[in-house]
């Protein structure tokens, strides 16, 4: 144990300087050494391998093994061709948020409605967690933080009617966007997921082509497990990006990696704290900085 | 929960098994493969190579060469380490004699702290305790009434400091009402806070100084990926953690966060959140968890929880039904009930060795789903329900209008009773002690 703890400690201490090192050419530059520093920011065996054996075929054209790294990451991640901008041509435009249990759902519903006001366009905000004690409350608080409107039933009443009534609000007087808070689920709850599908139907029922966007709220200190996720609520309701919250702690979020490339899942927004101005544009590069730790 | 890795592990072993004598690249081979299979379960990189070496070490040595079965010895070996890495025995709560005894619960945003708050609440309860739940966390919109409205439903005393109160001075004050109000034992359920945030880190060294807890437990998500060494050595850092609660097994994440957890700290986790649940609380089996992360299954888990959960009475009748192959809807309507409070199918299933993994229906029966099947059977007429197969397409559409369902969930519903119908069946001839359809387990249980 305490040979462990010892070992973990000069790890630790000599991580910062000897990743530097590995990823900015200087010292021979171990893949190894790089593909543990994949790993420990979640990116997982499989894709750090991936990347490693890409690594070892692009010519190094004098650039560091980091730079070539960070230059493979960026590409993944903006996609080829790269993404189009989030769809906000509905009038009005539909966003379902969902996700597990405790990602930030809610949070980040009441953080999205602040970032699009600030372009002027106003939300309504469906309380489609009717499951959750005291979910609704919460979302009421949030909005009035930002001072958007909700739409909300009773605790226990049909989540697709909340966000049908919602839609029509927003339809009736004239609002931009239309946020759908849903309850957190496990993937692995078939008739939940169910529950989901028939809550985007009723919606396109509301607005035809609508929801224009679903969302899936990925927590950055998730492992490997956000892949299963990713799969199983794109196949449940066609998921259209993802958002990482809580990249203000010490996990790196990694995982999205492998959720861009084996979902083709383009990643939106980051959240980096609790307040309702703490979410960000995902900017891939300053991501792979982050992951990778300061070049030179 | 861990299908993955023992899957892979199963694989991996099967090729040992049949090859006799083991050398030193059949050992390497073998543990490349644990390693990335722990890797991809998300236990911490450094755990796993710290693992991987102890393991390797006694591998090589003269007692698994000579062996007579050599790949038997090298699974015993890496069975053994990972339960030594667990911890060999299940902790459960150590509430002492001072009272009231405190239980503190920590951990990150959206761990599920609350949830299990009030789970453990239920679980002391269940012990002869007499619990106040207390709430602490005065930041996040609406966490207070989240707490009530559980504790409500639980049917157990709650106090919750106001939004913008300082949660130190109020949950001391609550800590020294309780013996006026019959407690014995409170809980404390704190906002969750991240480890680099030093104002809300000190804010929980405060109240960890002044409710000078008996139990301070880190909540931690079983999902988390390498991340969780740091939190947990944070936190530690801070407070004296006793030990963890791994929330939302019941889904389909690995766990390995389990592994990592106990190998930074030194503590035991003690107990594992399995469904949405009140009563969805388990004691945490180290044992149980190596012997299933080796594919070796769970019998003992799923017979203690069957115990707990299903009266014998009905376990006759079900036995009598399921010889006479009079299993009905109706019987299922019953089993669904009981099967609520045993947990998801799947958990079940996935307990009993030599029961197909994959190919099961996802999902289980949560209360949403109970009440639909409850409003699809009785939509059925009596002979429909007696003879499910007569159900052709028409018929089911009339059934889902009927119960104000989709035909979709007519269908699985009908699915789900074909599934228990066969895992019942399985499961009776379980306990006659008949239907083993694996080799026996290895190694051999201990202990
Ligand atoms: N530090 C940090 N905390 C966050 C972030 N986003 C959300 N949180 C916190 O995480 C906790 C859970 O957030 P919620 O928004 O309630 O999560 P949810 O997904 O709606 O939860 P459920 O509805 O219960 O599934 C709250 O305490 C939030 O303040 C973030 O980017 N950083
Ligand atoms: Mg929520």
């Amino acid at each position: 144990m305490s040979r462990l703890e010892q070992g973990l400690a000069r790890m630790r201490a000599a991580f910062s300087a000897s990743l530097d090192k590995i990823l900015t050419g200087r010292g021979s530059p171990d893949l190894g050494d790089l593909e543990e520093s994949l790993i420990l920011a979640d990116v997982g065996p499989e894709t750090a391998r991936k990347l490693i054996e890409r690594l070892k075929h692009i010519p190094s054209r004098g650039e560091s093994a980091r730079d070539s790294l960070a230059t493979a990451l960026v590409d993944m991640l903006e996609g080829e061709p790269p993404a189009p901008g989030l769809r906000l041509s509905g009038t009005p435009s539909v966003l379902v948020l969902v996700g597990v249990n405790g990602t930030g759902k809610t949070t980040t519903l009441a953080k999205l409605a602040a970032r699009l006001g600030k372009e002027g366009k106003t939300s309504v905000l469906a309380a489609a967690d009717t499951f959750r004690p005291a979910a609704i409350d919460q979302l009421q608080v949030l909005a009035d933080r930002v001072g958007a409107r909700v739409v909300a039933h009773r605790p226990g009443s049909d989540p697709a009617a909340v966000a049908f009534d919602a839609v029509q609000a927003a339809l009736k007087k004239g609002n931009d966007l239309v946020l759908v808070d849903t309850a957190g689920r496990l993937h692995t709850r078939a008739g939940l997921m169910d529950e989901l599908g028939k809550i985007c139907r009723v919606i396109g029922k509301a607005l035809p082509g609508a929801p224009h966007e679903v969302l899936l709220v990925l927590d950055a200190t998730t492992g490997q497990n956000a892949i299963e996720q990713a799969r199983v609520f794109k196949e449940a309701v066609g998921v259209t990006g993802v958002i990482l919250t809580k990249l203000d702690g010490t996990a790196k979020g990694g995982i999205v990696v492998s959720v861009r490339w084996r979902m083709g899942l383009p990643i939106r927004f980051v959240g980096v704290g609790e307040g309702m101005d703490d979410l960000l544009l995902f900017d891939s590069r300053e991501f792979v900085q982050a992951l990778l730790g300061p070049g030179r | 929960m861990f299908g993955g890795l023992t899957e892979r592990l199963q694989a991996i072993f099967r090729d040992l098994r049949g090859r006799g004598r083991l050398g030193v690249p059949e050992v390497d081979a073998a543990l490349r493969e644990v390693r990335l299979a722990l890797l991809e379960a998300d236990v911490n990189f450094r755990v796993v190579r710290d693992f991987i070496e102890r393991v390797r070490s006694r591998a090589l040595g003269a007692e698994v060469m000579e062996s007579l079965t050599p790949g038997q010895q090298v699974i015993k070996i890496v069975h053994e380490a990972m339960v030594e890495l667990l911890g060999s025995t299940p902790v459960g709560l150590d509430l002492g004699q001072d009272l009231p005894a405190v239980i503190l619960l920590v951990g990150l945003h959206g761990a599920g702290k609350t949830t299990t708050a009030v789970r453990l609440a239920v679980h002391v309860k269940d012990r002869g305790r007499r619990p106040l739940l207390v709430g602490a966390d005065v930041y996040r919109p609406a966490a207070g009434e989240q707490l009530a409205v559980l504790a409500e439903r639980a049917g157990l005393p709650v106090r919750v400091a106001p939004a913008g109160s300082d949660p130190v001075v109020v949950t001391r004050d609550y800590c020294r009402q309780a013996p006026a109000l019959g407690c014995d034992t409170v809980i404390v359920d704190t906002a969750g806070r991240l480890h680099v945030d030093d104002a809300l880190m000190a804010e929980m060294e405060r109240l960890s100084r002044d409710l000078r807890p008996r139990e301070t437990l880190l909540v931690v998500d079983a999902m988390t990926g390498q991340d969780a060494v740091n939190v947990a050595r944070s936190f530690q850092e801070r407070v004296p953690i006793d030990g963890f609660v791994l929330t939302k097994l019941d889904g389909d994440a690995r766990g390995g966060a389990a592994l990592s957890l106990r190998a930074v700290s030194g503590r035991p986790v003690k107990f594992a959140g399995t469904g949405e649940g009140l009563g969805d609380l388990d004691i945490f089996h180290p044992e149980r968890m190596a012997s299933r992360v080796l594919g070796m299954g769970d019998v003992l888990a799923l017979i203690e929880r069957a115990q707990q959960a299903v009266d014998e009475q009905t376990v006759r009748d079900l036995e009598r039904k399921l010889r006479a192959d009079a299993f009905t809807l109706e019987d299922f309507l019953v089993q669904l009930r009981q099967v609520r409070k045993l947990g998801p199918l799947e958990d079940i299933v996935k307990l009993l060795p030599g029961m197909p993994m994959r190919g099961m229906p996802r999902g289980g029966v949560d209360q949403r789903e109970l009440v639909k099947a409850e409003a699809i059977i009785n939509s059925m007429t009596p002979e429909e329900r007696r003879r499910p197969e007569i159900l052709d397409a028409g018929r089911r559409r009339r059934v889902a209008r009927g119960s104000g369902t989709q035909v979709q969930e007519v269908n699985r519903l009908l699915r789900q009773y074909e599934e228990a119908r066969k895992m019942f069946r399985q499961l009776a001839r379980w306990q006659r002690g008949a239907g083993r359809t694996s080799p026996a387990p290895w190694p051999p249980r201990r202990g």
